[in-house]
């Protein structure tokens, strides 16, 4: 058996822990042993990856495990991973830890929100192991729903309405994406044989162009949905307004990264010549939405809209990068996902303890909080300046692989494209800076927050977590720029023998 | 060869120290921290006078006799494409361990001096680590390797100014200037990071011994024409110097370093004065080489926005009331001359005399006007007010720092022998040998910055004896003892034969007083400090009666030429208004409208066809009986064509 079977056992191990826990304490502390073990074995996965390639492994993926699983339609539980996939994992273990100590105050149905929580980050534990297309869908259907619960029964505000719209509009995704799925897998063996959902596969093969042309768009938009690709993007403002604190998290966290996974390992993966033919559009799209995202958060007042928006901007640079089809700018889309995974995170963790302290999400309610709650204060500019680029955090190494593998592009398209993106990094600033100026600078402006307590214990434990995450890429990135290098050796060579012109 | 990689501790020691002090410095008393601070500031200034002292007297000099430029420790830090890296280093020639000892110098001043000048202040802990994390991030810029490094450093000295231009965060004047500061610089390094976008592409390295060694790849290519007539490297070029421009507080983006004067005094002494603003001008050094030969239009770039910023800083100086925003514009126009010697300065030899002549400034100008802030601070301390007009008579009262704000503005003024008479001679021989024009430009720079330092001094110390709160005084020995030692390095620091160690080639040459430039500059001097003090010595109505003659210009120059209420209109009005505000409202109503427009339609449609299903037989009947009706008539139809 594969150490990548661990990442769907323990969840279920912990999810029929809380069913049989008996009080809320207990099924909180269940949740903190498994999701911990969990970590534990990301960071274990991580450390036997890099020992197997530095022991001179040069498989494509390792820790295989392959089973049948329907035979009729040729389908497999078959699991395996690259340098990718080890990385997003990391993220995934580190954002859904953090977000159990962020949902520590949760007071009602306990049981029921730690259930879906796990089950959720099962469904992406299990995206992101999978190389089998079917199981892909399978666990990404499984990381959606219940979404739909969470905002629907423990969200805020008009929480039916952003549960429906959401779930809808990433199910409408989904719809595209297993049409897409089904296309690919009517064309999988090109030269005969049994079809198959094996990716590994697939990849090997070469799919006539008209039908990649087809099937790309489905596939791009379905996944580009979750993504928040342009102009798709407007369930996430509502969605993550509405959701809990440890759900936003997740999901702006991980789930949205699914799409950016999706794009780069189904869409971009799979169909290189239509990625060819056809990038041009989605990155006109990316590179619309990195600007607007960024401008669309100047104006927001509420805290989880501006957030959102970030995301927006952030998430558009991910497919932006992707679109550029070079190894540096998709390492660079990759450490993005990561890097913006952990910000947001931590952006959404603070801003629901901020919530649950002021009971306002408005920023012009609030102002001069840095004197009562020092620490998240700090932890706030931390992932502001995060966020805004800064160098020696994760988002500078992630922002500047991109622009740099982007500009190698030669022809004036992409590198206008790039520069715009770049430009990028000043309205961010702006946004950031002035939230931080109104939110935490400045004097109080209501004397009910005098009597506010700073972060308690479980909130420091989440903060730090995620904080360790950016500051460790933000100082030492060589090591993850190194394993993901080595996962994109095959979708590079991919994309270089059916590009008509070489770049 | 003398092995050099400690100097890396000069990097590792105040980000230790930043770590430290940041995480626990509550845990003690607050002095703890300071002196904390301060100690490792001394470790690391005198690794740097020892590092200068085995690099200029002891190593032995390359094969030609000029200084070596090697790197002393060097780490790969991240891998971009097949031969773009990111390394970390330590970069040794002569500019890079000048700039160690002016930073290292001046910060430790600094950090003594702020023990005195912060002390009871809230947050002391939270003022001393973002020194060491400022100092950490200005020595990384200077010592870098590659250009990438001294970005990566650049963006971190722009958050430690951030920080502590907003040290007093409640108070709205100092976040607004510290978001500021940031917005406008990080617009700047925008244009610097296309650059280096440019030129790594071009060049394929980062590496700067590689781009400005003899071979350089910035020579060869890139030189093909690619916009406006002008080519690759030139862009690259200008595009970089406008993230310089940014960080020097260049015109037309200057205007975040007077704003920037509401962070304690002691930053702005280190920071707004004497290290982080003169960064501009150190990059434009660092890449001499490929502006002189690879881009000799963007080194007329440099020239003439130096220019301009020097005459456009000295005349708004000269109407303004803040001793710190008169030391600011003073700053802006100082660095103006350093960025104007850079401008007209060839390579190698006598040719490179504009170059040494910049980094001679750079090096006299860090003391004395970081001097003079912390003279100013003296004197704010002690009266509790910025403007000069509810000061006077102060000789009396801080005599200590009377006589070194003298020293300081003899030294800025250009009277000899102090160090500033020397530096700006320089400059000025270069500029004659280049453009006449913009000599006598910088001729009247000279006057005019003469004229408003001995306005601002006849001001505090001289004029009408007010009366004070409390009788003001001098401030503790910790105060007082950098001020002395600062004005002895504005005293004596032009006598070094510059000429002899910093020099485009690194080869030594002989530079000379030139009496033909040296005494019209130094009457000119003269002529400022004779007309400052027939106005301000003893109070009289003369200077309101000239700047109410000069009419709309001195009203213009009084409101900094209107320059800060441009961007506002820009920002505020344009941006705001026209670009964020619409771009909100149409992702609320078009994007979403259409989103929600979808699912209206779809839930009508439903609303409609679910009528069909009514549950009435009659109705049922109907729709059946005409279907077969329509579906025979059409039939028919079909058939008999």
């Amino acid at each position: 058996m594969s150490i990548l079977t661990l990442f769907i056992i323990i969840p279920v191990l912990t999810i029929i822990g809380i069913l049989f826990s008996k009080s809320h304490m207990q099924v909180k502390w269940v949740s903190v042993v498994g999701m911990g073990l969990q970590l534990l074995s990301a960071i274990g996965l991580i450390l036997l990856y890099l020992a197997e390639r530095k022991a001179g492994n040069m498989a494509e993926v390792l820790f295989v495990q392959d089973n049948l699983w329907y035979e009729t339609l040729n389908i497999h539980f078959y699991v395996g991973v690259d340098g990718v996939s080890v990385a997003m994992i990391g993220l995934t273990a580190l954002v859904v830890f953090a977000g159990i100590f962020a949902s520590w105050d949760i007071v009602d149905l306990p049981r029921e929100f730690f259930t879906s929580l796990i089950l959720l980050a099962s469904g992406v534990f299990g995206f992101f192991i999978s190389l089998d297309l079917f199981t892909m869908f399978l666990f990404y259907e499984l990381a959606v729903i219940p979404m739909y619960l969470l905002i629907g029964i423990w969200g805020s505000g008009p929480r039916h309405y952003s549960a429906m719209k959401l779930t809808l509009m990433l199910m409408g995704g989904s719809a595209f994406i297993l049409l897409g799925i089904i296309g690919i897998y009517m064309h999988s063996a090109p030269n005969g044989g049994p079809l198959t959902f094996d990716l590994i596969k697939i990849s090997k093969e070469t799919i006539p162009l008209d039908i990649q042309c087809f099937l790309f768009p489905f596939l791009f938009v379905g996944f580009g949905v979750l993504g928040a690709l342009f102009p798709f993007h407007t369930w996430s403002p509502d969605g993550h307004a509405s959701a809990p604190t440890a759900v936003s998290m997740l999901h702006a966290g991980v789930l949205m990264k699914l799409g950016g996974y999706g794009c780069y390992r189904v869409a971009v993966f799979l169909l290189p010549a239509a990625a060819h033919e056809l990038g041009w559009i989605f990155l006109i799209l990316a590179t619309i939405g990195v600007i607007y995202g960024a401008f669309g958060a100047i104006w927001q007042k509420d805290l989880k809209y501006i957030n959102a928006y970030s995301s927006v901007s952030h998430c558009a640079l991910v497919l932006f990068a992707i679109l550029m089809f070079n190894q540096t700018a998709m390492n660079g889309a990759i450490m993005q996902m990561i890097s913006h995974g952990i910000m947001t995170a931590l952006f959404f963790a603070l801003i629901g303890m901020i919530y649950g302290r002021t009971h306002t999400r408005y920023i012009n309610e609030m102002g001069g909080l840095m004197k009562v709650m020092p620490f998240l204060a700090v932890a706030y500019v931390i992932a502001g300046l995060a966020s805004l680029g800064l160098p020696g955090f994760s988002g500078f190494v992630a922002e500047m692989t991109i622009f740099i593998g982007a500009f190698q592009n030669v022809d004036t398209f992409h590198r206008v494209a790039t520069i715009i993106a770049a430009s990028s990094i000043v309205v961010t600033a702006v946004y950031v800076l002035r939230v931080v100026g109104i939110l935490l600078l400045g004097k109080i402006k209501n004397e009910h927050f005098e009597e506010i307590k700073d972060a308690k214990w479980h909130d420091k434990i989440s903060v730090v977590t995620l904080i360790f995450g950016i500051t460790l890429i933000g100082m030492a990135p060589l090591w993850l720029s190194d394993m993901i290098t080595g996962g994109l050796g095959p979708i590079v060579q991919k994309l270089l023998a059916a590009a008509p012109i070489l770049p | 060869m003398i092995d050099f990689s400690y100097t890396v501790w000069i990097l590792l020691i105040p980000l230790i120290m930043f770590v430290v002090v940041g995480l626990f410095g509550n845990r003690f008393k607050p002095l703890v921290s300071g002196i904390a601070g301060t100690a490792g500031l001394f470790v690391i200034w005198i690794l740097s006078l020892i590092t200068a002292y085995k690099y200029f007297f002891v190593l032995e000099k390359a094969a030609d006799g000029s200084f070596q430029k090697f790197l002393a420790f060097n780490v790969r830090w991240l891998n971009l494409t097949d031969t773009l890296h990111i390394d970390m280093g330590v970069l040794l020639d002569p500019i890079s361990i000048m700039m160690l000892i002016v930073i290292t110098t001046v910060s430790f001043m600094v950090h003594v001096y702020s023990i005195g000048y912060m002390d009871g202040e809230k947050g002391f802990m939270r003022f001393f680590a973002t020194l060491s994390l400022f100092s950490f991030s200005m020595l990384g810029l200077v010592v870098a390797t590659n250009i990438f490094q001294m970005y990566i450093f650049w963006e971190l000295v722009g958050v430690s100014s951030y920080l502590l231009i907003g040290f007093y965060y409640t108070r709205d004047s100092a976040v607004s200037a510290s978001k500021k500061a940031f917005i406008v610089t990080r617009f700047a390094d925008l244009g610097f990071l296309i650059g280096i976008l440019m030129l790594s592409f071009a060049t394929g390295t980062f590496d700067f011994l590689t781009l400005t060694g003899p071979n350089s790849p910035a020579f060869s290519s890139g030189t093909g024409i690619m916009f406006l007539g002008l080519s690759t490297m030139t862009w690259s070029m200008i595009f970089v110097f406008m993230g310089g421009a940014g960080k020097s507080a260049m015109f037309p983006l200057h205007i975040w370093l007077p704003d920037a004067m509401e962070g304690p005094t002691p930053v702005s002494a280190l920071i707004h004065a004497a290290t982080m603003v003169v960064a501009g001008v150190y990059l434009v050094a660092r890449l001499f080489p490929i502006y002189v030969f690879a881009a000799p239009v963007a080194l007329d770039v440099v020239m003439y926005v130096g220019a301009f910023s020097s005459i456009f800083a000295a005349v708004i100086a000269c109407t303004q009331f803040d001793i710190k925003r008169v030391l600011a514009y003073s700053t802006m126009s100082q660095i103006g001359l350093m960025m104007f010697a850079l401008g007209v300065s060839g390579y190698g030899g006598h040719e490179g005399l504009g170059y040494m002549a910049s980094m001679f400034h750079l090096f006299t100008h860090a003391f004395f006007k970081s001097l003079l802030f912390l003279g100013a601070g003296a004197i704010i301390h002690a009266v509790h007010s910025n403007v000069m007009n509810e000061m006077g008579g102060l000789r009396k009262h801080l005599p200590i720092t009377h006589i070194t704000f003298l020293i300081a503005c003899l030294a800025i003024a250009g009277v000899p022998p102090l160090s500033g008479f020397f530096s700006k001679d320089e400059i000025l021989a270069a500029g004659h040998e280049r453009s006449l024009m913009l000599y006598w430009v910088e001729m009247i720079v000279s006057g005019l910055t003469a004229f408003y330092m001995f306005r601002l001094y006849f001001s505090i110390f001289w004029g009408k004896d007010r009366h004070y709160h409390h009788t003001p005084h001098e401030g503790s020995k910790t105060m007082t003892i950098p001020l002395m030692l600062l004005a002895i390095g504005a005293l004596l620091s032009g006598l070094i034969p510059f000429s002899h160690f910093v020099t485009t080639d690194r080869l030594p040459f002989a530079a000379h007083l030139d009496y033909g430039i040296a005494i019209p500059a130094v009457l000119v001097g003269l002529l400022g400090i004779g007309i400052a003090m027939v106005f301000y010595r003893k109070e009289t109505d003369l200077p309101d009666r000239i700047y109410n003659a000069l009419g709309g210009f001195s009203k213009a120059a009084f409101h900094k030429f209107y320059i800060d209420e441009v961007y506002l209109f820009i920002t505020k009005k344009i941006i705001f208004n026209y670009i964020s505000r619409p771009v909100a409202w149409f992702d609320r109503h078009i994007v979403d409208g259409a989103m929600n427009g979808i699912s209206f339609v779809t839930n009508e449609a439903a609303d409609r066809i679910k009528r069909f299903q009514s549950g009435q037989l009659q109705q049922y009947a109907l729709v059946l009986v005409s279907g077969v009706v329509l579906l025979t008539l059409l039939f028919t139809y079909l058939m008999t064509n």
